[in-house]
């Protein structure tokens, strides 16, 4: 069955570079120990920060590539700049952001996304953040919303006392390169008994082939308090590797209710490596929204510690894989005190040989009493040539832990194709309602424009997919 | 002023699924304003017509001819006849989890509806909102005709509904997408005498000058509701006898028999009573 379908979408959005970006500061490929020291200098940081960086990095020389998961060995790490930086300043009003950027940020759509419902914008442009709004009852309410190195001059005590406390540098390898060459990335605080009624977000966009993005993000969440922050990533498309590592710590005081959206499209030769995690104390509620398309290679698996009794977590992730990626993704629950309930959704779909695996811990600790936990992940193949797995690892100590595990495979049938198609429907617009539909248990949790733009996103992969 | 009638004419049908044949050459046509019933046992071919007609891909066509308006469709994909103004009702309609109704009837219409309503729409934010504002109202009008509540907007397609509601959803996208031959395969069964009788009461609503049904079904029920004026009855893959009302009314009083030896294939004969004695013990 073949039929031409023309999608209302513009291609170019997806696929583009500024040609006249001018780099300052730009180093050359491979990393060693003065090129950390020259990160640190440069960002004019204090002792401690350079300490780290460089304990870090010893770390990462040493510490060999994880043997589990996708497939590192194409990685070179030597042919990768680890910093780079468009404009010394960071600005704070529309009008002094380099016009060059402003077209990159006009073909993404972010002035309109601000002028709807933004409260900050803080839009990541190579390394360093060019473009930091905050609105001013934000302000008011003591809300910091800041790029990371900004934070650390700012406010140099509270960013110490919490930085690399969730994720410590030894954590694993690319936490500890990203410790190592860290660059940018969100630092937000949260006042107790503080909502933020508006989501925050942050635009993050890789333009230099072969450039390495380290940004780092710190969320801190006082007591009682509320925030939703959201990071999209659309990058353009390149021939040759391109390395993003990026760490997010999160941390939910007791009480505060803390989500963490991202929708990521990297071009197909990115490889995305990320730690994130986050602290939920007592009654505190933590969640991850987790949308993952393009890359090489993502790995990528949020994770929640429940630390005080009633703490709350939710992990819920979408993987698309097209041809020649792997999606290797999924979110750890672990359960440290009694009485605490999480539950992780997990969707991913699988097309022309693309792969998705599905990785998960649920860890219930001794003495944590009454868990409750719930797991599904249900997986999409598109054609027999793509694949999918599952790997869900249980640790359950306690014997009164509640814990279910459901797990589908699924394949999109003739009939239902047929179906939709007798209403007048192309087979490709089918094909995509019927993708669309099985990720709406995702899409329906994000803001509308993120979720027109993860269907517009989902319509593009799945054109060429008739044949 | 000559007025166009959309007429659906089957030629000499052939048809096999995975290389067994079903049809064996069936005539029928059908036009705008006309209402044909389909009448046979299981394993008659009746489906196989409907799937056939509608362009379900497992179906072969070994011969014969599909036309529409003295076009063939039988290389046309479904969504292709469906803007020619075929639609089918479906015996066990499919759960597509994650689509609303609402919207999904909204993709569909402005798909069958074609370029006139998307220039509208292009024409701004505004145009968009009329537009959408219409259709809500169209729609809402139809969903209480068909007695669904306003919860069916966003419930997913058919997932979830009982047997009744599913059957109601498909006349509702038929009175929403307006097809002008409507092609029902068995939308009676699985359902009780008063969902019979709400679902039939707004197809025979429906019915009028601007729309040709052929309804598929093997009891007679949906008939005191729906008037065909064109009886057909169909056994082994043929159309064997075609009448009028008077012909339903005959198999009424005598059942599939009478049929059946006015046929003289005993094969024919056997099927036939085997029916009658199925449709008595369910009733």
């Amino acid at each position: 069955m073949t039929t031409t379908q023309t999608l209302d979408i513009d291609y170019t959005k997806y696929n583009f570079r500024d040609s006249d970006a001018t780099y300052e500061y730009k180093f050359p490929k491979g990393l060693n120990r003065n090129v950390v020291e020259q990160i640190s200098k440069i960002k004019n940081e204090p002792d401690w920060m350079r300490q780290f960086r460089l304990r870090s990095y010893e770390h990462f020389m040493k510490r060999p590539l994880p043997m589990w998961g996708g497939d590192l060995t194409t990685l070179n790490f030597d042919e990768m700049l680890y910093y780079a930086s468009p404009t010394e300043k960071k600005s704070r009003s529309w009008d002094d952001v380099p016009s060059y950027i402003k077209e990159t940020f006009d073909k993404l759509g972010i002035p309109e996304a601000e002028r709807k419902f933004l409260g900050g914008v803080g839009a990541q442009y190579e390394s360093e953040v060019v473009y930091h709004s905050l609105r001013e009852d934000l302000a008011k309410k003591g809300i910091i919303f800041a790029d990371t190195d900004t934070a650390l001059r700012e406010y140099p005590e509270l960013f110490k006392k919490h930085f690399a406390t969730v994720v410590p540098p030894e954590d694993n390898k690319f936490a500890a390169l990203n410790s190592a060459v860290w660059s940018g990335g969100s630092f937000i605080y949260v006042p107790e008994g503080v909502t933020v009624d508006v989501p925050l977000q942050a635009y993050f966009r890789i333009n230099t082939q072969n450039m390495g993005q380290f940004e780092r993000t710190l969320i801190i969440a006082d007591k009682n308090s509320r925030v939703h922050y959201i990071e999209g990533c659309t990058a353009p498309i390149y021939s040759t590797d391109s390395l993003h590592s990026a760490v997010v710590e999160i941390i939910a005081k007791p009480g505060a209710h803390v989500r963490y959206t991202t929708i990521q499209n990297w071009s197909s030769d990115v490889y995305n490596l990320v730690t994130k995690r986050a602290y939920a104390y007592g009654n505190a509620t933590m969640e991850w929204v987790d949308g993952n398309l393009g890359s090489r290679l993502t790995m990528k698996y949020p994770s929640i510690y429940l630390l005080g009794p009633g703490a709350k977590g939710e992990i819920l992730s979408v993987a698309f894989a097209g041809k020649g990626q792997h999606q290797d993704s999924g979110g750890k629950v672990i359960h440290l005190a009694p009485y605490t309930t999480s539950r992780i959704t997990s969707k991913s779909i699988s097309k022309d040989g693309g792969r998705t695996t599905y990785r998960g811990l649920l860890h219930v600790a001794k003495g944590a009493k009454g868990v409750k936990s719930t797991v599904r992940c249900d997986a999409l193949l598109l054609d027999e040539y793509s694949r999918t797995d599952t790997y869900p690892y249980n640790e359950i100590n306690e014997d009164d832990a509640t814990t279910t595990h459901e797990a589908t495979v699924g394949k999109i049938g003739e009939d239902q194709l047929f179906y939709l198609m007798s209403r007048g429907v192309s087979e490709q617009e089918a094909l995509s309602m019927i993708v669309m539909g099985f990720m709406e248990p995702f899409t329906k949790e994000l803001p509308m424009e993120y979720a027109i733009e993860l269907n517009r996103l989902i319509q593009l992969e799945m054109a060429g997919s008739v044949g | 002023m000559i007025l166009l009638l959309t007429t659906l004419e089957i030629k000499d049908l052939h048809v096999s699924i995975e290389g067994k044949q079903i049809l064996k050459g069936v005539n029928l046509k059908v036009s705008q304003g006309e209402i044909h019933a389909v009448m046979g046992p299981n394993g008659s071919g009746k489906s196989t017509l409907a799937n056939t007609l509608m362009g379900h891909p497992k179906y072969k066509v070994d011969g014969g001819d599909i036309l529409v308006n003295g076009e063939s469709i039988v290389g046309l994909t479904p969504d292709l006849r469906a803007r020619k103004g075929l639609f089918l009702a479906f015996q066990y309609p499919l759960e597509i989890s994650g689509v609303p109704l609402a919207q999904f009837l909204r993709t569909a219409y402005r798909s069958i509806k074609g370029d006139g309503q998307q220039k509208t729409e292009a024409k701004g934010v505004g145009g968009e909102m009329i537009s959408a504002l219409a259709f809500k109202k169209k729609f809402e009008e139809k969903l209480k005709e068909v007695d669904l509540d306003a919860s069916f907007a966003k419930r997913y397609l058919n997932e979830g509904f009982s047997g009744g509601e599913k059957k109601r959803a498909e006349i509702l996208q038929m009175a929403i997408l307006q097809p002008s031959i409507a092609i029902m395969d068995e939308t009676d069964s699985g359902l009780d005498i008063d969902a019979i009788r709400k679902v039939a009461e707004v197809v025979a609503h429906m019915a009028g000058p601007e729309i040709g049904v052929l309804l598929i079904t093997h009891y007679q029920r949906i008939l005191e509701y729906i008037k065909p004026q064109f009886v057909h009855i169909m056994a082994h893959g043929r159309i064997f006898q075609s009448g009028g009302p008077e012909l339903a009314k005959m198999l009424e009083e005598r059942g599939y028999e009478w049929i059946a030896g006015d046929c003289g294939d005993s094969s024919v004969r056997k099927t036939l009573t085997t029916h009658v004695m199925r449709e008595a013990v369910e009733s």
